[in-house]
């Protein structure tokens, strides 16, 4: 007697993740083909957090929409900041002090920190180890602190305006941020010991989520995801803005281009960014943080404003409705390095004292667009540890 | 890269119908041309080794309705030589009756959700683009916010959302239960 096994008839499910799932971390909403547990498509649909920040910038002077920029990335507020004044700064043909573009660089490593422990962290949530995100998140917090510090807000921090910064770095945060890069190798060591070598997150991250560098370049993937897969484009050397060109730094560059790359890269990326951060410290110039108030960019000292008329003149003519600074009649994109990938804000100017278009490059959803081509073949957990990997941010993906 | 006024020429003759002419500000040359030929020279400017663009950074759109411009709207690309980190910015022209250009999806697939995106809020439609729908607006939204003539407000879409009324707390519900 033979026994006959006979073929299982199977058929495809499809499985709707999220919009509100624990591991999307946002409102991000995939619509999955499965066959058994295998992915056959994924098919992202997003927009659900849109809510017209470009349209907003229409509307709003240089000075005021830096604090939407805030709300797009908030993860690292700070990069967004930046990246505005930035381009706004081309625009009007401003330099800033020598002083004021490394305190910039100063927020922006500091941020770069902050995201990746706070992304490496979340992942591993995600996947199913939770010590690693505590251990991350205690170093971040302090992060936060030095950005209550020297900004007076923690998330929403509106650090930068048009021709320079809303303040000096006060004189007791310097010492703090000489602890904070103290104890950052503890905490990459920490995570380092955690996950690097762990079986589990090995079998989860290794060859997961896989894409070429011609895919890489194709997807217009960059940041960290573009280098895992070998792609040897950083912006802060390539095309150094904000005195990034004093700095002494390596780039990491992955070779397979799958999750687990994607993660070593972000914990030398961390190495690398404490060491600009040493370099600004110990050689941070001295002088103003803004352009010469005489220039109509910058508000005046507030006692100037309360104590003399030519003070309050001036407050008067930068804030005032039909006043303010005006650009020429024209455009200006300036890229940076944000810790998820080249981003900046395309500024086009009629001349009037708002932008008449504003659109950021948002790194969140050209990787995001990729997401597709990475599940294809993989399994449905995997879904989760490429969302972790890109680093989704919806505030940025959807506007 | 060519300067300035040799990239005039050389383009000038290779697309004698569509190029307009090219412009610099701020050290950034942009090449502005009518917006059915813009894939043409999206593929010289990738694959000719004088230019060399190899990597397409963004694409996004400008309504001209209260700017001056050589049409209504522009959709503007950002190219990226990675080799030599140069860029140039091509704006394609596209007029208000017909706003159709063809898509860059057969070049670089990073264009699908961004002319998705360029569609959804300006209204410019894309031929030969494997998925053109709305990406940010729910499908049934009939308007292109982004557009100049489209009011920051709104027109009242989100009027006649469904509004819960709740009585806890203003009073006691009645024997009835809560209104």
């Amino acid at each position: 007697m033979t026994l006959e096994a006979k073929a299982l008839s199977t058929e495809k499910m499809v499985l709707n993740f999220g919009p509100s799932h624990p591991a999307t971390h946002g409102t991000l909403r995939v619509i999955v083909e499965l066959d058994g547990e295998l992915v056959t498509k994924a098919v992202p649909e997003i927009g659900f957090l849109h809510c017209g920040f470009e349209k907003l910038g229409e509307h709003l002077d240089f000075n005021q929409f830096v604090t939407v920029t805030d709300r797009m990335n908030y993860i690292s507020p700070l990069c967004n900041n930046v990246a505005y004044a930035l381009s706004a700064e081309k625009l009007l043909d401003i330099k800033v002090p020598k002083r004021a573009q490394y305190i910039r660089v100063l927020m922006c490593e500091l941020s770069r920190i902050a995201d990746h422990l706070v992304q490496i962290g979340m992942q591993a949530v995600d996947i199913g180890a939770f010590t690693v995100f505590l251990y991350g998140f205690r170093l971040r917090e302090k992060i936060y602190d030095l950005f209550e510090m020297v900004c007076g807000a923690r998330l929403t921090t509106s650090y930068t305006r048009v021709g320079g910064l809303m303040r000096d770095l006060p004189e007791n945060s310097i010492p703090v941020v000489y602890d904070l890069l103290d104890r950052l190798p503890a905490t990459l060591k920490e995570i380092d010991g955690l996950l690097t070598h762990n079986r589990i997150w090995l079998d989860r991250t290794r060859g997961i989520g896989p894409i070429s560098h011609d895919e890489a370049l194709s997807y217009g993937l960059t940041g960290p995801l573009a280098r895992a897969a070998g792609v040897d484009y950083d912006l802060r050397v390539k095309e150094p803005y904000s005195s990034y060109e004093d700095f002494d730094f390596d780039v990491i560059i992955g070779q397979n281009g799958d999750v687990y790359d994607r993660y070593i890269v972000r914990m030398y990326e961390m190495w690398e960014s404490q060491k600009i951060c040493r370099q600004v410290m110990d050689n941070l110039p001295g002088g103003p943080v803004n352009v010469d108030a005489d220039s109509k960019y910058i508000l005046p000292p507030r006692p100037e404003v309360f104590n003399s008329i030519e003070g309050l003149i001036h407050h008067f003519m930068v804030t005032m409705e039909n006043r303010g600074f005006t650009p020429p009649v024209g455009e200006a994109y300036v890229p940076t390095e944000s810790p998820n990938g080249e981003l900046g804000y395309f500024i086009v100017s009629d001349g009037s004292r708002e932008p008449y278009r504003v659109r950021t490059r948002p790194p969140s959803l050209i990787n995001y667009s990729a997401f597709p081509r990475m599940m294809e073949n993989m399994m449905v957990s995997d879904a989760v540890a490429i969302l972790g990997s890109l680093n989704v941010i919806a505030g940025e993906l959807d506007r | 890269m060519l300067p300035k006024d040799q990239l005039t020429i050389v383009l000038r003759e290779k697309f004698p119908e569509g190029f307009i002419e090219i412009t610099e500000f701020r050290d950034m040359l942009t090449i502005h041309i009518r917006g059915e030929h813009v894939l043409k020279l999206l593929r010289t400017l990738k694959t000719d080794p004088r230019f060399a663009f190899n990597f397409l950074s963004g694409i996004t759109a400008v309504d001209h309705l209260e700017m001056e411009g050589h049409a209504r709207f522009s959709v503007v690309y950002h190219l990226l030589n990675q080799h030599e980190a140069r860029r140039i910015v091509v704006r394609a022209w596209v007029h208000e009756e017909e706003p159709r250009l063809p898509s860059a999806y057969p070049l670089w697939k990073t264009a699908d959700w961004q002319e998705r995106e360029v569609y959804d809020l300006f209204g410019v439609e894309f031929t030969d683009h494997p998925d053109l729908m709305r990406i940010m607006n729910p499908d049934y939204f009939e308007y292109h916010p982004l557009r100049k003539d489209y009011p920051l407000q709104g027109r009242g879409e989100r009027d006649n959302f469904k509004v819960v009324k709740r009585s806890i707390g203003s009073k006691w519900p009645s024997e009835k239960g809560f209104e």
